[in-house]
């Protein structure tokens, strides 16, 4: 009896034990899993060794008189030039210029007869439209009137540009040797119209620490604002003297005329939302000194950053977007601090009256009292001139976005910008930045995030991530894809979808890392529950094993 | 011997040219930042933690009146000290005894306040992992030349820092929070002070670059308070933050100072704890950081030299015709109170309701009585 009883308590042991282990454990360890849905990993790896490779089409015109006949024959001829740049161990860059070289057509020979530059210039744009990203050179005999005698290199409103030929190919020359003459000098016209090294690793500053090495690249990078999505625009009028003053400004149809055909230009890049307002009693926040030679007030240059803080808190902002917000204040003096001057510093006085602030917006102090008749009756009603404040906003507008020319090299001269406020070939320059800039920062952020939720088993992935996540992976493919292939428009459009789908996976709200369980906390947690169930089975398995084993000694003695 | 001073004076010569140049260009490579931000977190609640949210909004005060706006200002208040039913003078909160000097003012802005200051809301701001519908004011938007000072007070213990009485953010979640700011490059340097028992726990765990921290007790130290004011009842302000903010009342948005005197605030002798602080995670040598580029605003400027030549003329914008036959719709307002009703008093309609269950329980009982008394035999002249 007792050992059937025994038996029976073998047997329940070892079915409780089974039924442990077989069930128990794997129910326990699905329903604790934390739901994590798949992330293409291999291809994310793949993407964080970036390799890319920018292509340009050059195209260089050969105009009548720079070629003899029979070079005239042999021209027809592509080259191609690679350039190769390991930024650091995981970026690697590829310069590839297409250049086609050919004659002019009799239309472009007929343009380029024209009196001056710009005006060949505007001729040659009627003629044909060159797609986003390429460049056109024409070559023009060393004689030509066109450019002035000191000028080598005129660039124009779009993306052409004129190079004079210079003078040493004038005798017996071989094209191949025209041909390595003019390439160095082709490269740096592409240097200033399409991208330039330093561009590039500047709008790599996300993935490669920039060396403190050129500090011109450094004030750039820090003055322009990040490639975002959207930007706001502010216009402020401040008025700290109503009592005086009655200023009218028409912002609406100066905003209209001047600064949306800029905005309208740059909507590839960025969606921008403008509003302006009026702030009364508004003063800055320093005392303007006054310089009886030239019985005005000035302010000098290092207590201009003092100005911007006490004027900030009271400017408002959209509370609903996060986008950067540029702002851009409109100061008239009171009447008793009237004149007001801005001064640099050497002391000189600064011909626009206005400053700006890297990644903040800009200033300008508009001084009214030329408006004083000879018998002044305050307030005075005074209208402001729109043309001359939106010239300098608009200078301003260019330089915090990022559109800037670096310093032309000499015997270079850039045509004026036109009515749109950029010229073509600035916004190539802008599309080539932003494109690497978005490429770059998608491509860290998907694999620090890929980093992030390989490290923290406990996070949850969701499905939606995993799908922002691949749909990052596609684009960002494909964006590296059309910068190989030329096509500089759809890069950006590609660029823009990996960056904002990469931002909302990394910041979804659900990523938060609040499941920190140190494994100290953990034995906490289980061992009250899974301890007085398992002391028993496991004693009573032990026995068991125990008692088998002296059984077999016992048979084995038996058989001895 | 003529060629070395020759060589010499060139050589100066040329070095002074170059400090020049750097000074001219040396607002902008001092520091790598453009904006300043600071997150102020007190994170504890009920009355006799006055002395945190005190702390808090000394700070607070300091860091506005060197410039740091509202807008980039985030403020968490764990507990609300003015408007408390304890506080003997509403609408204030003193950080000095004798009821000196006033913190709280009218233009106090709390981005998160009471029971919103929470660790999962924290480290939200802090990682960028908020819902689309936060506003603005509660974002920490900065980005990578942003420099951000981030003051935590509260209680706290070897590793931990305790908010709400009821939960606790550890050291290595802290760690991490800040690594994910590094890795989205969010901060350009990043300033974090914690003024609570054992804060130099708090901050040994972190790992990421260009991190500097101070805490005003180390390990196994509690950090104490500086005075009770009799009037009010509790302890207005701790010995460390009250040190830190005697130092930054001599500091102006123009002034030098730089970080290795904030590491001499409070020596041992005043504070009874001993502050420390950490730098070796910090790229630049503190003496070279001024203090002002963590608790104050000071802004790049760059004259603006090119201006562009706007000829054409201006058109005017066009109003919208205005419709001819414009319907006027009249609006009212919804009645919010029916206030007739309060003014008249007339008699609440009461419904019937049939009888609850202690009426009913209690003729149970009496009926039960009665016929125990009596006997079954009364039932049939009841019923």
């Amino acid at each position: 009896m007792a050992a059937l009883q025994r038996r029976q308590g073998q047997h329940a042991a070892l079915a409780i034990a089974a039924v442990v282990i077989i069930v128990g454990v794997p129910l326990w360890w699905r329903t604790t899993e934390t739901y994590r849905a798949w992330l293409p990993v291999t291809q994310i790896n793949e993407l964080a060794k970036l390799q890319l490779q920018l292509s340009v089409d050059v195209e260089v015109v050969f105009a009548r008189g720079t070629l003899t006949p029979e070079q005239q024959k042999k021209v027809p001829l592509t080259q191609t030039q690679d350039e190769e740049h390991m930024v650091d161990e995981d970026t690697a860059l590829r310069y590839r210029y297409e250049t086609r070289y050919r004659t002019a057509t009799i239309m472009e020979e007929d343009a380029l007869n024209q009196p001056t530059a710009a005006e060949a210039d505007l001729s040659l744009h009627t003629l044909s439209e060159s797609p986003c990203g390429s460049v056109v050179v024409y070559v023009i005999p060393e004689a030509s009137s066109l450019l002035p005698e000191v000028v080598e290199v005129y660039i124009g409103q779009r993306r052409t540009a004129m190079l004079r030929i210079g003078a040493q190919m004038r005798v017996g020359r071989t094209l191949k040797q025209l041909l390595a003459h003019l390439e160095p000098r082709i490269q740096q016209v592409l240097q200033v119209m399409s991208f330039s090294h330093s561009d590039i690793t500047a709008a790599l500053s996300d993935r490669v620490r920039p060396s403190p090495g050129n500090k011109e690249s450094l004030a750039d990078s820090m003055r322009a604002f990040k490639s975002s999505p959207g930007y706001e625009i502010t216009f402020s009028l401040l008025n700290p003297d109503p009592k005086s003053h009655r200023l009218h400004w028409d912002i609406e149809s100066a905003v209209q005329n001047y600064i949306q055909p800029l905005l309208t230009k740059l909507a590839p890049v960025a969606n921008f939302s403008i509003d302006s307002q009026i702030l009364y009693y508004a003063m800055l926040g320093v005392n303007p000194r006054y310089d009886s030679s030239l019985s005005a007030y000035t302010l000098s240059a290092d207590s201009l950053a003092h100005v911007i803080n006490p004027v900030e808190a009271r400017l408002g902002s959209n509370a609903a977007s996060s986008n950067p917000v540029l702002n851009f204040l409109l100061y008239v003096p009171d009447a008793h601090h009237s004149p007001l001057y801005i001064h640099d510093h050497k002391k000189q006085k600064v011909h626009s009256n206005a400053f700006h602030s890297p990644r903040w917006g800009g200033i300008m102090v508009y001084n009214v009292n030329d408006f004083y008749g000879p018998d002044p009756v305050f307030p005075m009603d005074i209208n402001i001139s729109m043309a001359k404040v939106m010239g300098v906003f608009l200078a301003q507008l260019r330089l915090l976005l990022g559109v800037q020319s670096s310093a032309t090299p000499p015997g270079f001269v850039v045509a004026s910008c036109g009515s749109a406020g950029l010229a073509d070939w600035e916004l190539d320059r802008l599309m080539w930045s932003r494109t690497v800039e978005n490429v770059a920062t998608a491509t860290t952020t998907i694999t620090s995030l890929a980093q992030l939720l390989d490290q923290i088993g406990n996070i949850v992935i969701n499905d939606n991530i995993a799908q922002q996540v691949s749909s990052t992976v596609t684009s960002l493919q494909l964006a590296v894809a059309e910068l190989e292939a030329g096509n500089l428009g759809f890069a950006l459009q590609y660029s823009k979808e990996a960056i904002l789908a990469s931002e909302r996976a990394f910041f979804d709200p659900s990523l938060l890392h609040l499941l920190y369980f140190p494994d100290d906390q953990k034995f906490a947690i289980y061992i009250p529950l899974f301890l007085p169930m398992c002391v028993p089975i496991l004693l009573s398995l032990l026995k068991m094993l125990s008692e088998a084993r002296q059984r077999r000694k016992e048979k084995q003695a038996k058989r001895d | 011997m003529k060629t070395l001073t020759l060589l010499s004076l060139i050589s100066t010569y040329v070095l002074v040219s170059s400090i020049g140049i750097e000074d001219k260009a040396g607002q902008f490579f001092g520091s790598g930042h453009t904006n300043n931000w600071a997150v102020l977190v007190c994170t504890s609640r009920f009355w006799f933690n006055y002395r945190h949210v005190a702390n808090t909004l000394s700070v607070y005060r300091s860091v506005k009146r060197l410039g740091i706006p509202d807008s980039h200002i985030v403020l968490m208040l764990a507990d609300d000290m003015a408007c408390n039913h304890r506080n003997p003078k509403p609408a204030t909160v003193f950080s000095h005894k004798n009821m000196e000097l006033n913190v709280y003012g009218d233009d106090v802005e709390v981005d998160y306040r009471g029971y919103e200051v929470t660790v999962e809301n924290f480290l939200r701001v802090l990682t960028g992992r908020l819902p689309p519908s936060t506003p603005r004011s509660k974002r920490l938007l900065s980005d990578d030349r942003s420099n951000i000072l981030i003051y935590l007070t509260g209680h706290g213990g070897n590793g931990f820092l305790k908010f709400q009485d009821s939960e606790e953010i550890s050291n290595v979640e802290l760690a991490d929070a800040f690594e994910q700011m590094w890795q989205k490059r969010r901060y350009n340097e990043l300033l974090f002070i914690i003024d609570t028992c054992q804060g130099a726990s708090m901050y040994e765990r972190f790992y990421s670059p260009n991190l500097m921290a101070l805490a005003s007790s180390q390990v196994g130290e509690d950090s104490l308070s500086h005075q009770p004011d009799l009037a009010i009842g509790v302890h207005l302000m701790d010995r460390y933050t009250f040190y830190l903010l005697e130092f930054l009342e001599d500091i102006h948005p123009a002034s030098t100072t730089n970080m290795n005197d904030l590491f001499k605030v409070c020596p041992k002798s005043q504070c009874v704890s001993t502050p420390g602080h950490r730098t070796d995670l910090f790229l630049r040598d503190p003496g070279s950081v001024l203090i002002t580029d963590f608790f104050g605003s000071v802004r790049k400027v760059e004259i603006t030299m090119e201006t562009i030549n706007l000829t054409s003329p201006v058109e005017q914008v066009e109003d919208k015709p205005v419709d001819g036959d414009l319907q006027r719709e009249t609006h009212s307002y919804v009645d919010q109170l029916p206030v007739s009703e309060i003014i008249h008093q007339k008699p609440k309609q009461k419904d019937w309701h049939p009888p609850d269950g202690f009426i009913l329980g209690l003729w149970t009982l009496i009926l039960l009585v009665f016929f125990k008394t009596y006997g079954v035999k009364h039932l049939k002249h009841i019923f």
